[in-house]
């Protein structure tokens, strides 16, 4: 008999206790590689622009005189206090950014990942049952298509026919003036501001704006999904378990949803995970394109202004993020695969 | 064939027979000839053994008699089981005879079982895909029934596959198949991957299968041991073809053909003192040889085995064999019974 392997709540818990180094490693890796540019952030953002004593006062006053090894004690015991710093250029603190264009990310990954699912999971069992007929070719072209498009490419051929043709939806930031400007922020996610307002109109509003980002980023993640998902069915198709389930006289329908399509959603739900926190880089482009107030255009502006804070509060962000998501996957994979246990 | 059989004693009518049966793949050279021309007859509680090389077809006629070739594959000629031929059958009635009709057990246990089901799921659902009205707490209890009797504890019914070792989940996949009484089992080697202690277990189960159901086994294997040791009747399969059948006891202790007698002489044993092999390999099944198909590596090789086809002639015990040396005399030209020339012998393509 095969050693009894551990129980899901013994999976959980020690799964749970490697968040610890898996943050430790990422935020020195953070801390790290802004300290690699030369300069400090105070002269980057600010060099040439103020007086040098007014610089130097700043620079002590931001602690980048201290010692390295004091500056990364500084940032981990922020961070771990919530604290991620105060911008350069603008001086706005970063948990702000966090929490009103980190939510404006959120809703924009969120949709297009349930795009892409909505779209790849179907397209990808179809063409793993019926591999190789034309329906196959079609579906794999469409893939590779969507995944080799650039989301700017698409981005602006998407604006130029659905908002300078045919005029349907708009083409930038996540409602309308007035819409913004009547929703109370109470989550910073408008879609959800607009409903617990009550405020209909406004809703609609959003998600019209929400439309065309949210596709052009989906669309992206969707070439890899109907790859991922075709290339794991036709794979589980032929594992024996499937033949032997057709043996024992299991109806087709069941022998491909139960036993092919739920076991190919074992490495998936894996990829599934990193294109999530891919999704966030693809969000940079996506945001620049369709000026979306998130975290990814906030990067951009941030690393154009030279603000080293910022650039390393955002990533500092990412990094959690990522951690995150990580820790999601591993739950629930070891909820589908039985076999996943220390 | 049935008809010729009348003079075997037989105790119920076949509950299996398979009539020409021809099994191709389509391959870019052309078609595979991975059965060609088959015959033979299964009744209730029969075990008939199908030994031959690897590659010789036999995996490939077990799996044709439950309609699970791969895509591609094509069958023609008459698989008669309980008066319907299963091959000209529509695929919702195969799958509804597949279970509790005709079950399979396969070679490899490790990988049979949905790694992330649950035994009790595997079972419940493969009753619940036949009899629909059955209740959680009957499944159950038949699945726990039938798990008891492989010496599977009532206690690990809700464990995972990975939680059992190969022997068990061989013990497993055969309750699985058995849980719904099948009147006919292929068994495509049963214990190959399994090692010999938990192969005289499998073995033994297997043979308690006729004595307790009256199942018709077909038993795939390349060991000849377990063929003498579990069937009543064993045939002997090279390149696509039985070249010989008959009672497992007369063959073995009286093999006609001379692939039959190469084959048991190549058994290892504790006697064995030196290897013995037939030299060359099974031919290419795309382009197989003119006439018997084992005649470049047949020792007894004549001029006729060559340029006919050998005919398939019965004894009076009921053996049947095809092979010239026993063939109707009367049906080979002058001269054919000349003996091979040597050279064409070693000509045979050397693996």
């Amino acid at each position: 008999m095969a050693a009894r392997s551990g129980t899901l709540r013994r999976y959980l818990v020690v799964r749970l206790l490697l968040v610890i180094p898996n943050v430790f490693v990422l935020l020195t890796m953070v801390f790290l590689l802004l300290r690699v540019a030369p300069g400090d952030p105070v002269s980057a953002a600010l060099g040439g622009r103020l007086p040098p004593e007014e610089l130097a006062r700043r620079r002590a006053a931001g602690g980048y005189d201290d010692p390295i090894l004091l500056q990364y004690w500084n940032y981990l015991s922020h961070v771990f206090r919530g604290d991620l710093g105060t911008t350069v250029s603008d001086n706005r603190p970063i948990t702000n950014i966090l929490v009103v264009n980190g939510a404006a990310t959120l809703s924009l990954t969120v949709v297009a990942i349930l795009v892409a699912l909505a779209i790849g999971i179907p397209l990808g069992l179809l063409a793993a049952r019926y591999r190789n007929s034309w329906l196959d070719v079609v579906i794999r072209i469409f893939g590779v298509l969507t995944y080799a498009a650039p989301v700017f490419f698409v981005g602006v051929v998407a604006i130029i026919i659905f908002t300078g043709t045919l005029g349907w939806l708009p083409s930038g930031q996540q409602a309308s003036p007035i819409a913004q400007a009547t929703v109370e922020p109470v989550t910073h996610i408008f879609l959800v501001d607009a409903l617990i307002a009550g405020d209909t109109e406004s809703f609609v509003d959003g998600v019209k704006h929400l439309i065309m980002p949210a596709f052009t980023l989906g669309l992206l993640i969707t070439g890899v999904f109907i790859r991922l998902i075709r290339v794991n069915v036709a794979q589980t198709l032929r594992d024996d378990y499937v033949e032997a389930a057709r043996a024992r006289g299991i109806a087709e329908r069941r022998v491909v949803f139960q036993h092919a399509f739920r076991n190919a959603m074992v490495p998936f739900v894996t990829v599934l995970g990193l294109q999530a926190a891919l999704c966030l880089g693809g969000a940079i482009l996506s945001e620049t394109t369709f000026s979306w107030p998130g975290l990814g255009s906030q990067l951009v502006q941030y690393i154009n202004a030279r603000d080293y804070v910022a650039v390393q509060g955002i990533m500092t962000i990412y990094a959690l993020v990522v951690v995150g998501v990580s820790l999601l996957i591993d739950f629930v994979n070891a909820f589908i695969d039985p076999r996943v246990r220390y | 064939m049935t008809a010729a059989r009348a003079d075997v004693p037989s105790y119920a009518e076949p509950v299996l027979s398979v009539a020409d049966l021809r099994v191709w793949y389509g391959t870019e050279r052309g078609p595979v000839r991975a059965v060609d021309g088959v015959s033979f007859d299964l009744r209730p509680g029969e075990t008939l053994g199908l030994v031959g090389e690897s590659g010789c077809g036999k995996s490939t006629l077990g799996r044709g008699l439950l309609g699970l070739l791969p895509a591609g594959a094509k069958a023609d000629g008459e698989i008669r089981f309980k008066g319907t031929n299963l091959l000209q059958a529509k695929r919702r009635d195969i799958d509804r005879l597949r279970g509790p009709e005709l079950g399979m057990i396969f070679q490899e246990p490790l990988t049979r079982l949905n790694p992330l089901m649950r035994i009790s799921e595997h079972f419940e659902e493969t009753l619940r895909a036949h009899e629909p009205q059955i209740g959680k707490e009957e499944a159950r209890r038949r699945s726990i029934d039938t798990l008891r009797k492989m010496g599977i504890p009532p206690t690990r019914y809700r464990a995972y596959p990975h939680e059992f070792s190969g022997g068990m989940r061989q013990r497993i996949m055969i309750a699985l198949a058995l849980v719904l009484r099948p009147a006919f089992i292929v068994a495509d080697e049963p214990t190959t991957a399994l090692d010999v202690l938990v192969e005289a277990q499998i073995i033994r189960i297997l043979a308690d299968l006729r004595r307790n159901f009256d199942t018709a086994l077909l038993l795939i294997t390349h060991n000849l041991g377990i063929v003498a040791e579990a069937c009543d009747r064993v045939a002997v399969m090279y390149a696509g073809h039985l070249v010989e059948d008959g009672d497992a006891r007369e063959v073995f202790a009286k093999p006609r053909h001379p692939y039959t007698r190469e084959l048991l002489r190549s058994t290892i044993s504790l006697q064995t003192t030196g290897l013995h092999y037939i030299p060359g390999a099974p031919p290419d099944l795309v382009e197989p040889p003119p006439g018997c198909k084992f005649h470049p590596r047949c020792p007894d090789a004549m001029v006729v085995c060559g340029a006919q086809d050998p005919v398939a002639v019965q004894t009076a015990s009921g053996s049947r064999v095809a092979c010239w040396l026993h063939g109707p005399a009367d049906r080979i030209d002058e001269g054919g019974t000349a003996r091979m020339a040597q050279e064409e012998i070693s000509v045979a393509d050397e693996a």
